[in-house]
């Protein structure tokens, strides 16, 4: 499959933007019933949107940074008259009213929606297997996760049925799927990509960011949906920074924290990866140093009572009134109740009481209150390293793309998978995922690369000195 | 602490949360919340006298906009996709007790 940069450039060079959309199209049926990526998929939509761009070039108008790449919106974006499920059934058949920022960002781009995919329900999970509507396989290998909660966002690009996809990212639902899948996975600093229009879990913590199967890809993408929006009041001032120009930048004379946190206890396979990737960027002539910050190994207990905590607060909006379905009842609380009972499934229940239970009276301060203070440390922590290096390098994950049910019994074993990712979150600043590598059964393995809010552009060029080493 | 909460406190839980639980469902999520409740004890591990509390990672400030008039989002689209609405808007089931 042609990357988005090529398709784009083909397209603004005369080629129809229905070539590659027919293409995206031919992809989906070919395997959606097997892999479960999409939810729906907008056939005709695309075709208009595809015309549309066409008409642009022969009008001899800039079609934008994306004309006509086929595109997949993790379904937690709301699209107008589209289907927006969050995969749950309390939202199914729902219609949004409006587009959120990234979904309108997306069409002046050119960029051609496909469609919506799979997530665990309200972005709750790190398998897909939490979705309403049944897990998303792995392209890669269908016995195994694509990872979560993005799985479906992971699961098209890695099948070639998009070259591009967004997801959200709220402690890792970008990264890990992205490593799972092979893919290059961007969680943006807190504030870079508008959050208006993506259904909210956590909003301190929630972020959109892409998909793709190159760091120029994403840089890409990342460079179209980036800027200040008036309809988000948490969305950075500025403007959108130039991050494709940057991507060849290289490493020389950049200082690299390999974080001991961030690779224990992972298999030998990532740990290798990981120090493989060490050696090309000193090779590249970053400087490297070995750091230790002990205060990571608080950010999954702190992350699972602030997360669950504002879900408990967003999801308390899902009640039979204004959209989604209702269950009847007697009066209006029997109803309330009958539609969440019914509407939630098991893992945004567990969340939900979680963040119900650590806000409630005598145990906010022993829980939410220490998770917070948890918070401040952990950004003072990472300020501290990073006046000793420019970006730090670690895993994704602890592992290669595990099996179907393997960690569905146990919620602290799922929640285990996201231990390296989680603390960005917690700190708001920018992180990505590169393939780099394989492992068990020749699956793909990620290296994570960590920065400081606004440090995209850096984590870009790094990332594409290891694309380049691993011969692509 | 082996027991950080009981059936009843998620009991009670899940009845501000409006949601309803099986007697199957109370004992394994009193049992999974238990779990995730003793991983979360070794916040404690650290001493936090003085830390100040960050509920949002840039310390957001109050945001302001001109007072003006925009087109918004036509309140009939809306009331499309409601379970039930009426003379414009929403509608629910029976909210207080009939009167006496």
């Amino acid at each position: 499959m042609k990357t988005a940069q090529q398709i784009a450039n083909d397209v603004r060079a005369g080629e129809s933007a229905l070539v590659a959309v027919e293409a995206s199209l031919a992809a989906i049926k070919a395997r959606n019933e097997e892999l479960n990526v999409f939810l729906y998929v907008d056939e005709d939509g695309a075709r208009t949107a595809a015309e549309a761009v066409d008409a642009k070039v022969r009008r001899g108008e800039d079609p934008g940074l994306l004309a006509g790449v086929p595109i997949a919106l993790k379904d937690n974006m709301c699209t107008t008259g589209i289907p927006t499920t969050c995969s749950s059934k309390i939202l199914e058949g729902w219609k949004p009213p409006y587009n959120a920022t990234v979904v309108d960002m997306l069409a002046a781009q050119g960029a051609i929606s496909m469609g919506k995919t799979n997530l665990d329900e309200f972005a709750m999970g790190s398998s897909t297997e939490n979705s309403a509507f049944g897990p998303t396989r792995n392209p890669l290998d269908p016995t195994r996760v694509p990872g979560g909660s993005s799985g479906g966002s992971a699961a098209a690009v890695a099948a070639e049925m998009t070259p591009l996809s967004l997801g959200s990212d709220t402690g890792g639902s970008i990264r890990q799927p992205a490593a799972l899948c092979g893919l290059v996975g961007v969680k943006p600093t807190y504030g870079l990509v508008s959050r208006y229009g993506l259904i909210a879990f956590a909003s301190s913590l929630d972020q959109i960011g892409p998909f793709a199967s190159t760091v120029t890809d994403a840089a890409l993408l990342l460079e179209a949906i980036s800027g200040h929006d008036p309809m988000d009041s948490t969305s950075l001032p500025e403007p959108a920074p130039s991050l494709v120009a940057h991507v060849n930048d290289g490493v020389a004379g950049k200082r690299i924290a390999l974080v001991r946190e961030l690779v224990e206890g992972a298999d030998d396979a990532v740990v290798a990866s990981v120090n493989r990737a060490v050696e090309v960027l000193k090779d590249a002539g970053a400087t490297i140093v070995e750091l230790s910050i002990p205060e990571l190994h608080l950010g999954l207990s702190a992350y699972y009572l602030i997360a669950p905590a504002e879900a408990s607060s967003n999801l308390a909006r899902y009640d039979g009134v204004r959209f989604g379905n209702r269950i009847d009842g007697d009066d209006v609380t029997a109803m309330m109740e009958a539609t969440r009972t019914a509407g939630f499934g098991a893992e945004v229940k567990r969340r939900i009481m979680l963040g119900t239970y650590a806000l409630s009276a005598g145990y906010f301060d022993a829980y939410y209150g220490q998770a917070l203070k948890v918070r401040t440390r952990m950004i003072e922590a990472f300020a501290a390293a990073y006046q000793q290096a420019d970006m730090i390098i670690g895993a994704t994950t602890p592992s290669v793309a595990f099996t179907f049910g393997s960690k569905t019994n146990d919620p602290m074993a799922m929640y285990l998978n996201d231990v390296f990712t989680i603390p960005t979150n917690l700190a708001g600043e920018a992180a990505l995922s590169v393939p780099f590598g394989t492992g068990e059964a020749d699956l793909p393995i990620g290296v994570q690369l960590l920065g400081p809010g606004r440090s995209e552009a850096r984590l870009f060029a790094a990332a594409r000195v290891l694309e380049i080493a691993d011969g692509r | 602490m082996t027991e950080p909460l009981s059936r009843e406190d998620v009991s009670h839980v899940a009845k501000l949360a409006r949601l309803r639980l099986t007697e199957e469902e109370l004992v394994r999520y009193t049992e999974q919340l238990g779990k995730i409740l003793v991983h979360a004890q070794d916040l404690n591990s650290l001493d936090l006298a003085g830390v100040a509390p960050t509920a949002h990672p840039f310390g957001l400030v109050n945001v302001v906009r001109q007072d003006e008039v925009h087109p918004s989002i036509d309140p009939a689209a809306v009331l499309a996709e409601a379970p039930d609405a009426e003379d414009g808007r929403f509608a629910v089931p029976r909210i207080v007790g009939e009167a006496p």
